[in-house]
């Protein structure tokens, strides 16, 4: 995505939004062209994910700490890289440091937009790379408050989507959209999701179960700039409304712009996985 | 024969000195130690069946990990394996798991690897019995369900890209099989004389076996085709009468086979498909005859995910074995069913249970094995199995020997 088409994008939501905040004001009907909540949500997160586009691939490191309702704490450690690939979906690795029986461990994922994706487990005690399913979207992710489809990238085409309203979000505006995913495997019936109109980053989602009851909340702060760019959350907190349980993910080293290659991401390459 | 053991003594002495070197040149590079130490404690509930077999053992496993990653790029792994057991037995002995050296690099869009010295490959899909993997040699002492291996010295080398991966190897020595002694349960009726094995190759363990392999994913499938050709990891026995006394026991011995092998598997939403399947030509038979012959496992696995509103994932998996010899084949897989299932809690501590039994189709003889593991903290974890023989026939000949050693296993690992 060129940085122009990025920026038609951002003048086509700022249009569409000033539309429908001036719609509403007056109490018109609408009229034929004007666009609906769907298409102002759809728009949002094209534009979002427009705004995520074209990072290259980076490594970083994952801190997750696991919370039980009693305030037990369990540290996980992972290592995660990942590259864009022309045409098709990224291509992301996590490598399991601690806790240390499954060091060495590692997860090799090749997303695809439109079919699964594939997804192969190293397991070095037996030296055995196992192509695993990924139809476990629903899954907890180590044993953490987080699903496995929280923590891939969250594409527009996996959600229908609808604006719902501006708000004031600590000292900046959000605006908030509901998604609804299309997946019948994933365990949400919707989200509420809240994005700062600065950049449009994530700020607060909220995750309905299949019972439309409130799930989870998740909150991403400590936002920093790579590449005079790219918006990237230090932290993410997932906190289960209904177990009591909370996880946080703290993102740290941060590398933009390595020699990482499509090759870094063959399957043969999870044997010299340390 | 003292000459090869002095050599390969010089070898793996040459490797102790290689990894000294590079420890000394630590700032050349990064040094890293890890592995575990497992406190073991099995039980044999039922009485023994022949003489000097143990009830109760002990153990104390060590398996280190020095690995050291230069900034030249190349790498060094050395994996030693170290078990202690209580009882006067085979079970006590100490090998090299790996000693290897990696370098790789580009080649056009893909990668070249190469490895040198010993290490360990695994090969193959399936849960029930690992038919295609042949690489490595079996450290049956170990375990019975023979998924321990030995170190293998080899040239590894590798060609990977888009379009799949091609690997090769020189397997310039072959180990022998650990087989349980007079002191062990989970052996043979007539005890395996390990002192006197025999090989078809007049090199013996120094044959220069090959091995070539290639592999790729395309949408839902992974498949492997490969080729072996040299040292039959299996042996068969022959008997031995002992000059001195008199007494009977049986000597392995290692043919010269080829194998091809084909793995394969496909991926579709929570089902698994799986088949491994072999050709062997060259190889012995139960009947001490040459009989080349094809065998398979072919199966499948579905897994529940969340299974009833739950975090469990409940995994259900079913394959059947099948060696065209029958009766004659040299395992235990010539016509057997396997029906297992996987129970995931998805915990913080990886709670994890797994049960599975094999049934042979010609005879009344089953196995059962129960597997349960979890994690206690960061660096402590246990598990524990219960492996029990039932309706063991007469007449099942690998069987009937070890039909009274049912076994529970408690295992305490400290990870480092």
């Amino acid at each position: 995505m060129s940085p122009t088409h990025t920026r038609i994008h951002r003048t086509r939501v700022r249009f569409l939004m000033a539309c429908l905040t001036a719609l509403a004001c007056l109490g018109t009907p609408l009229i034929a062209h004007s666009a609906t909540a769907e298409e102002i949500g759809l728009e949002i997160a094209r534009e979002a994910r427009a705004l995520e586009k074209g990072f290259g691939n980076f490594k970083a490191r994952q801190t997750m700490v696991l919370r039980n309702k009693q305030g037990q704490e369990s540290v996980r450690q992972l290592r995660f890289r990942v590259i864009e690939i022309e045409g098709d979906g990224d291509r992301s690795m996590f490598v399991f440091d601690e806790p240390r029986d499954v060091q060495g461990t590692a997860l090799l994922i090749h997303a695809h937009a439109e079919e699964d994706d594939d997804q192969w487990l190293y397991l070095p005690a037996l030296k055995r790379v196992k192509r695993i399913s990924s139809s476990n979207r629903s899954g907890s992710f180590m044993g953490s408050e987080f699903a496995y489809e929280d923590m891939g990238s969250q594409e527009v085409e996996k959600f229908t989507w609808k604006y719902l309203h501006d708000e004031p979000c600590e000292e900046l505006t959000c605006t908030v959209s509901e998604r609804i995913p299309t997946d019948r495997k994933s365990g949400y019936s919707r989200q509420l999701i809240w994005r700062d109109k600065d950049h449009l980053r994530p700020r607060k989602v909220e995750y309905y179960d299949r019972k439309e009851e409130l799930l989870k909340t998740l909150t991403i702060a400590n936002y920093q700039q790579f590449l005079d760019r790219y918006w990237y959350s230090g932290e993410m907190m997932m906190e289960n409304h209904q177990t009591g349980k909370s996880s946080i993910l703290k993102w740290s080293d941060y590398e933009f712009g390595t020699d990482l290659e499509p090759r870094d991401f063959l399957k043969t390459g999870l044997r010299r996985i340390r | 024969m003292p000459r090869r053991a002095a050599l390969r003594r010089a070898l793996y002495g040459a490797s102790w000195i290689l990894v000294t070197a590079c420890a000394a040149e630590a700032s050349a590079g990064e040094l890293d130690l890890s592995g575990y130490i497992n406190l073991e404690s099995r039980g044999y509930p039922q009485s023994a069946a022949y003489a000097d077999q143990p009830g109760n053992i002990g153990g104390i496993v060590l398996e280190p990990e020095l690995y050291f990653q230069s900034d030249a790029g190349w790498s060094f792994t050395l994996t030693p394996f170290l078990r202690y057991d209580s009882a006067d037995s085979n079970r006590s002995h100490t090998d090299i798991r790996e000693a290897c050296f990696l370098v790789y690099g580009d080649a056009g869009d893909g990668e070249w690897e190469l490895r040198l010295g010993v290490d360990r490959v695994f090969w193959g899909v399936a849960e029930s019995n690992h038919l295609v993997d042949i690489i490595n040699q079996t450290d049956l002492v170990d375990h019975p369900n023979e998924e321990v291996k030995l170190g293998q010295l080899m040239a590894h080398a590798t060609w990977a890209g888009e379009w799949g991966a091609a690997e090769l190897f020189v397997l310039p020595h072959q180990r022998k099989r650990t087989f349980p002694g007079r002191g062990d349960r989970l052996r043979s009726s007539i005890l395996i004389d390990q002192d006197h094995p025999s090989w078809e190759s007049s090199a013996e363990q120094w044959n220069t076996d090959l091995a070539a392999r290639y592999s790729r994913s395309f949408g839902i499938f992974d498949v492997g085709v490969s080729l072996f050709d040299g040292t039959s990891r299996e042996p068969v026995f022959q008997p031995r009468l002992d000059p001195r006394d008199g007494s009977l026991s049986l000597t392995p011995h290692y043919g010269q086979i080829r194998q091809w092998g084909l793995d394969a598997q496909a991926t579709s939403e929570a089902w698994l498909w799986k088949l491994e399947a072999i050709y062997r030509t060259g190889a012995r038979n139960l009947l001490g005859q040459k009989e080349d012959y094809a065998g398979f496992v072919a199966g499948g696995e579905y897994t529940l995910y969340s299974f009833s509103g739950s975090n469990t994932d409940l995994g259900l998996l079913g394959e059947w074995n099948y060696d065209q010899r029958g009766e004659r084949a040299t395992n235990t897989y010539q016509d057997d069913l396997f029906f297992g299932t996987r129970l995931a809690f998805n915990d913080v501590q990886d709670t994890a249970v797994t049960a599975g039994v094999l049934k042979d189709m010609n005879h009344s003889s089953g196995a059962l094995v129960v597997e349960f593991n979890r994690r206690i903290s960061d660096q402590w974890s246990t598990s524990a199995e219960i492996f029990a023989l039932f309706d063991v026939d007469e007449k099942d000949a690998r069987f009937y020997p070890v039909r009274r050693d049912s076994f529970i296993e408690w295992i305490l690992t400290y990870n480092f």
